[in-house]
C-alpha cells in the first residue's frame, strides 16, 4: 500500500506491484566469479535514543536519499483494526508539531524532492530524495514527525487520510479484476488471530472504527527512534552530515522497548479449497503455500524455484501452460518472503473455453517433474545469471523504493547488517540443483496447500 | 591556570558546538545553493553504413544499456491496419537469425540480458540491458532481433490470440475501459491517436506475417534509426562490436514516406460521455481535449503550467480530490506530448457516490488555473521541476531514455541544458497566456466509466452539456 501517486499511471502499476509482487529483498541476486565484489559501503552509529543510522556516500547524481524504515507494519495491528499501520503512514505526511498540515509536501516540493512511503506486513518505509542542498529540509521533517508528531489537528488529519485510505482500497483493491483474491489468500493461509491472516489495506468497517487515539497509542508504541532505522545515501560529506543528524535526532525521545512478535508457525495439513466469484471474463486459479521465512534457509532456493516456473518463454509453467498448450493467458510464481514466514504462490489465468482444472493438473505435473528430477545446469545457470544480474540493475539507483538507501535498510531490519549484498548473492550462488529437488518436495507438497479459484459470477 | 583555561576552552567549544547543533524547529532550515548537474557528453559516432551511433559513458556499476531507435512506431500504420506496427515490434523477438523464439529467448536470459522490444506512436525500439562483461556476445544476438526477425506465422497466432485475449479482459477493468474511450472520443475512429496502439480485435484478427513484414521493410532500415549507448564502456572498446553487429545492416530501396499524422481538429462544445459499468465501486473520470506536440514552444511553460495544475503531488487537482474532499486516492493532469498533439487530460478515479461532485471540483480547479498563479504556487512548481530534473539522468535505463527524446523529436543537442533556465524564466503571465489557449474547459470531452445507475442523476444536474451514452461494445470496433 503505497500513499502518494506522483503520477497517475505509475500509481496504479505499483499498487499492483504491491499486491502481487515479492518483497524487494531475497528477490534479487547475483553474478560470475569475474565480476566485482557488490559493496556498498557504509558508516553506521547509534544515537542515545537508539535511532539507528546508516550512511553511504555515491556522488554520481548531486542527490540525496533519505529513506526511514519503522519496524511496524499490519503485523502488528490488533483485532477491529486491521488496516491501521498504512492508515498510520498516511497520517505521517499531514505535518506534525512544527510543521503545519499541507506544509510537508509543499517545502519538499519547492525544493525539488519526491517523497513517498509504504506499508507491508513487517515494516513502513519512507523516503525523500532531494538534491544535495536540501538535505537539512529532509532531516528536519523525518525528525518532526518521528519525535514530535501528534498536535491538537491531528483527530482531523486521521479523518481526512481515512476518506483518501479508502479510496486507495477502491481503486487497487474493490474496483479491480481478481482484486479480493489476496484477501482470501491470506485469510486461508493463516489461522484467525495470526498476524498475516488480514490484507495490510484492512476492513473498511476497522478503517472506520480507528480513533485518534489508536494513533495516539500506536505512535508512542512503534514510532519511537530505538525501533526505526535512518539511511542518508547520496551526494553527502560524512562528517557533516552525522552533525546534522545528530542536531535533529538527538531531542527525539527514546520509546519503550517494542516486543518482536512470535506468532505459532501457521501449517496447512491438508488441501484447502474455495471459490469465489468476481465480476471477471476468465477464470484464475490461485496456489500457495507456507515456505522459509525472509533470508532463512530455504528462501533462496524457493526464489530459484519461482524463477525455473516462470521466469522467461524457456520455463517450465510459461512454456507448458501459455507457449505450448495456450490453455493459459499468463502464469507467474513467486516466493513472497516475509520476516514470520513466506508464501510460495502460483497464479494462471485460463483462455476463453479452458477450465482450471487442466490448468491445474499441468501445474502439477510440472511440480512433479522437479520433484522427481534434478534442473538441467544450463537451467540453473541461466536462473542465476538472470538473478546476479538484476542485482546489480538494482545498484543503479539511490533513492526511491528498492534504491540502494531502501536495500540498506531492508539488510539491516533482516539481517542486522546493511551491506549484505554479496551475502545475499551467495545465497543464490549455493543453491544446486539437488536443493531445487528437495525444496520443491518439501515445502510445495501437493496435499497440504490452498487452491483458490476465481471464477466469473457476480462480485461477492 | 593552565587547568583552568582548558576547562574554559571547552566550555566556549561547547557553547559553540550547542548553538550549532541545536536543532530549531520554529521554522525549517535554510536551503543552500542548487548543486549543478554535469551531464556526460554525447559522443556521436557513425558506423560504416551511416547507422547513427551516440555513445554516454557511465561507470557506476558494470552494466551496459543499448537501445536501437526507430523513428516510426504506430502512428505509420496505415488506415484499416492499425496495431500492425506494434505486432511488428511484439514479433522482432519471437524468432530471429537463426534462432526459433524458444532458443532465442534461452540464449538471452543465459547471458542474464533483459531484452525488449516496443513500440509508442512516435517509435518503435529495441532495448536491452546486459552486463558489460557479455556485451560482445549479447550484441549479435541483439542484431539478430533488431536486423533478421522471421516473423513465424505460428508465433504471430500466438501473440495474435493473446492480444485479443487481453482486449477481452479489458471488459473487466475501468482502468483499462477508460484508456480506451477517452483517445475514442477526443480524436474520433479514423485519426490515429483515436485507437490504442496495439489495435482492436477486428484488425488484430485480419493481420498476417506479409503485413508485418511491409512495415517492417519500410521503416526498420540504418537511416531511419539511431543506435543509443549508455554504461560501463569508450568509444573504443564499444564501436569495433557494434560495427560487427550493425556495421553491415543496409537500407533497401528508398526510405518510406511516412505521411506526418495530421493535428486531429479541435473539440468545440463541452460533452459528457458516459461509458456504464454496473456495481463499479470508483468511476473513471478524463476530462480533456487535443493538446500540443512536443515541439511546441511553450514545452517549459506548459510543464510547470501543468506541475500548478495537477503534475504533482501538492498541484490543486490532488490537493482538492484528494486531500481536501477525499473523494479519490488521487487526481492528476498531463499533456501528453507527442510528434503531433496528443490529449491534454485531467484524471481521477473517484468513489462512486461522489462523482458528480469530484466533476464540479474538476472544472473549479480547470477554471482557476486561467486566473493568474500566485508567486509562491509558481516558485514551488518552477523548483520542481527544475530541481527535479537530474533525477531523470541516474541509471543507464535513464540516460538512454532521455537520449530517445532527443532522437525521437529530433531535439536540439542543447535541449537538456537550456531546459534548467528555460523552466527558470517562466512567468506567471506565461501561464495565463498558455491556459487560455490550451486549457479550455467550455470546450472539453467529459468521459466517465461507472455505475451510471448511481452516477447518472447527478451528472445530468450538473449541466456539462450534452449527454452521449456509449455502449461498452463501441470500445472495441
Amino acid at each position: 500500500m503505497t500513499r502518494v501517486r506522483s503520477s497517475h499511471f505509475l500509481a496504479l502499476a505499483m499498487a499492483a506491484l504491491v499486491l502481487t509482487g515479492p518483497s524487494t529483498i531475497g528477490r534479487e541476486v547475483a553474478l560470475q566469479a569475474q565480476a566485482p565484489a557488490l559493496t556498498v559501503p557504509y558508516t553506521q552509529f547509534t544515537l542515545p535514543n537508539g535511532l539507528n543510522v546508516i550512511l553511504h556516500r555515491d556522488t554520481s547524481v548531486p542527490v540525496v536519499a533519505v529513506n526511514v524504515w519503522y519496524h511496524v507494519g499490519s503485523a502488528n495491528e490488533r483485532a477491529g483494526r486491521t488496516g491501521f499501520a498504512h492508515l498510520f503512514e498516511h497520517v505521517m505526511f499531514e505535518g506534525s508539531m512544527h510543521v503545519p498540515e499541507g506544509s510537508f509536501d509543499t517545502w519538499l516540493e519547492a525544493a525539488g524532492a519526491n517523497n513517498n512511503g509504504s506499508t507491508n506486513t513487517d515494516r513502513t518505509n519512507y523516503y525523500i530524495d532531494l538534491p544535495a542542498n536540501a538535505l537539512e529540509l529532509a532531516l528536519f521533517l523525518e525528525s518532526d514527525r518521528m519525535g514530535f508528531l501528534l498536535d491538537d489537528k491531528a483527530p482531523g488529519k486521521v479523518d481526512g487520510q481515512r476518506d483518501v485510505v479508502k479510496n486507495e482500497k477502491r481503486q487497487s483493491i474493490d474496483n479491480q479484476p481478481y482484486g479480493q483474491a489476496f484477501v482470501e489468500l491470506s485469510s486461508l493461509l493463516y489461522p484467525p488471530g495470526h498476524p498475516y491472516s488480514w490484507p495490510v489495506i484492512g476492513s473498511m468497517e476497522d478503517l472506520s472504527a480507528a480513533s485518534f487515539e489508536d494513533v495516539a497509542r500506536f505512535f508512542r508504541t512503534y514510532y519511537v527512534p530505538n525501533n526505526a532505522s535512518l539511511v542518508i545515501a547520496g551526494d553527502i560529506d560524512l562528517a557533516q552530515t552525522r552533525k546534522l543528524v545528530e542536531k535533529w535526532f538527538d531531542d527525539v525521545p527514546r520509546g519503550k522497548p517494542v516486543e518482536k512478535l512470535a506468532p505459532p508457525t501457521a501449517v496447512l495439513d491438508g488441501v484447502k479449497q474455495k471459490t469465489i466469484t468476481d465480476r471477471v471474463q476468465l477464470p484464475r486459479l490461485y496456489m500457495a503455500w507456507h515456505t522459509p521465512g525472509l533470508l532463512k534457509p530455504g528462501d533462496a532456493t524457493m526464489d530459484i524455484v519461482a524463477n525455473l516456473l516462470s521466469s522467461g518463454k524457456n520455463s517450465r509453467l510459461y512454456r507448458r501452460l501459455v507457449y505450448d498448450l495456450q490453455i493459459a493467458q499468463d502464469v507467474a510464481a513467486f516466493q513472497q518472503s516475509q520476516a514470520l514466514g513466506s508464501n510460495f504462490v502460483i497464479i494462471a489465468t485460463a483462455r476463453p473455453g479452458q477450465g482450471l482444472d487442466k490448468i491445474q493438473a499441468v501445474i502439477d505435473e510440472e511440480l512433479d517433474k522437479l520433484r522427481k528430477e534434478t534442473p538441467a545446469a544450463r537451467e540453473m545457470t541461466r536462473a542465476l545469471n538472470q538473478t546476479e544480474a538484476s542485482f546489480y540493475r538494482n545498484m543503479e539507483r539511490v533513492g526511491g523504493f528498492g534504491g540502494k538507501a531502501d536495500q540498506l535498510n531492508a539488510y539491516f531490519k533482516a539481517a542486522g547488517t546493511p551491506d549484505y549484498f554479496e551475502k545475499d548473492l551467495a545465497r543464490y550462488r549455493a543453491v544446486t540443483a539437488a536443493e531445487v529437488q528437495a525444496a520443491v518436495e518439501r515445502y510445495l507438497p501437493n496435499d497440504r496447500r490452498v487452491e483458490l479459484s476465481v471464477i466469473p459470477g457476480d462480485k461477492k | 591556570m593552565k587547568e583552568t583555561l582548558t576547562l574554559v576552552a571547552v566550555a566556549l567549544v561547547a557553547t559553540v558546538a550547542l548553538t550549532a547543533q541545536q536543532a530549531d524547529r520554529k521554522q525549517p532550515p535554510g536551503i543552500g545553493p542548487a548543486p549543478s548537474l554535469k551531464l556526460p557528453a554525447i559522443q556521436k559516432h557513425q558506423l560504416s553504413n551511416g547507422l547513427a551511433v551516440w555513445i554516454v559513458e557511465h561507470h557506476e556499476v558494470p552494466l551496459a544499456q543499448i537501445n536501437l531507435i526507430v523513428r516510426s512506431g504506430s502512428a505509420a500504420d496505415p488506415i484499416g491496419k492499425y496495431g500492425v506496427g506494434s505486432l511488428t515490434a511484439a514479433m522482432l523477438d519471437e524468432g530471429a537469425g537463426a534462432r526459433a523464439a524458444l532458443d532465442l529467448a534461452d540464449a538471452i536470459e543465459f547471458l542474464g540480458a533483459n531484452l525488449s522490444t516496443a513500440s509508442t506512436f512516435d517509435a518503435s525500439a529495441v532495448r536491452m540491458s546486459v552486463p558489460v562483461s557479455k556485451l560482445s556476445e549479447a550484441l549479435p544476438l541483439m542484431a539478430d532481433v533488431a536486423l533478421r526477425p522471421s516473423f513465424p506465422v505460428a508465433e504471430l497466432d500466438r501473440l495474435r490470440k493473446e492480444r485479443l485475449t487481453g482486449l477481452l479482459q479489458a471488459r473487466d477493468n475501468v482502468g483499462a475501459l477508460i484508456q480506451l474511450a477517452f483517445p475514442r472520443i477526443v480524436f474520433g475512429p479514423t485519426h490515429r491517436y483515436g485507437t490504442s496502439a496495439n489495435g482492436l480485435p477486428a484488425t488484430i484478427e485480419s493481420l498476417t506475417a506479409d503485413d508485418l513484414k511491409t512495415f517492417y521493410r519500410a521503416h526498420f532500415r540504418p537511416d531511419n534509426a539511431t543506435l543509443l549507448v549508455v554504461g560501463d564502456l569508450t568509444p573504443a572498446s564499444a564501436l569495433p562490436m557494434l560495427e560487427q553487429a550493425f556495421g553491415g545492416w543496409k537500407s533497401e530501396g528508398m526510405p518510406a514516406l511516412v505521411a506526418e499524422v495530421p493535428n486531429a481538429p479541435q473539440l468545440s462544445q463541452r460533452q459528457v460521455y458516459l461509458v456504464d459499468k454496473p456495481q463499479a465501486a470508483q468511476s473513471q473520470i478524463r476530462i480533456g481535449w487535443v493538446g500540443v506536440s512536443r515541439s511546441t514552444p511553450d514545452y517549459a511553460v506548459l510543464e510547470v503550467l501543468n506541475t500548478v495544475l495537477g503534475g504533482s503531488f501538492t498541484s490543486r487537482l490532488n490537493q482538492n480530490l484528494r486531500e481536501k474532499n477525499g473523494y479519490a486516492y488521487g487526481a492528476s493532469s498531463a499533456f501528453d506530448m507527442r510528434l503531433s498533439a496528443g490529449p491534454f487530460l485531467a484524471a481521477a478515479g473517484v468513489q462512486t457516490d461522489k462523482t458528480a461532485d469530484a466533476l464540479r471540483e474538476f472544472f473549479n480547479e480547470l477554471n482557476g488555473i486561467l486566473t493568474p498563479v500566485p508567486a509562491d504556487e509558481l516558485a514551488k512548481a518552477k523548483n520542481y521541476v527544475a530541481l527535479g530534473f537530474p533525477g531523470e539522468f541516474e541509471t543507464t535505463g535513464d540516460m538512454a531514455r532521455k537520449l530517445e527524446e532527443l532522437v525521437i523529436y529530433n531535439l536540439p543537442a542543447a535541449t537538456f541544458s537550456n531546459f534548467v533556465p528555460g523552466v527558470t524564466a517562466v512567468t506567471a503571465a506565461d501561464l495565463q497566456r498558455a491556459a487560455a489557449r490550451f486549457i479550455q474547459p467550455e470546450k472539453m470531452a467529459v468521459v466517465v466509466v461507472g455505475d451510471l445507475k448511481v452516477i447518472e442523476g447527478p451528472i445530468r444536474a450538473l449541466n456539462l452539456g450534452p449527454i452521449t451514452h456509449v455502449p461498452i461494445d463501441n470500445l472495441f470496433r
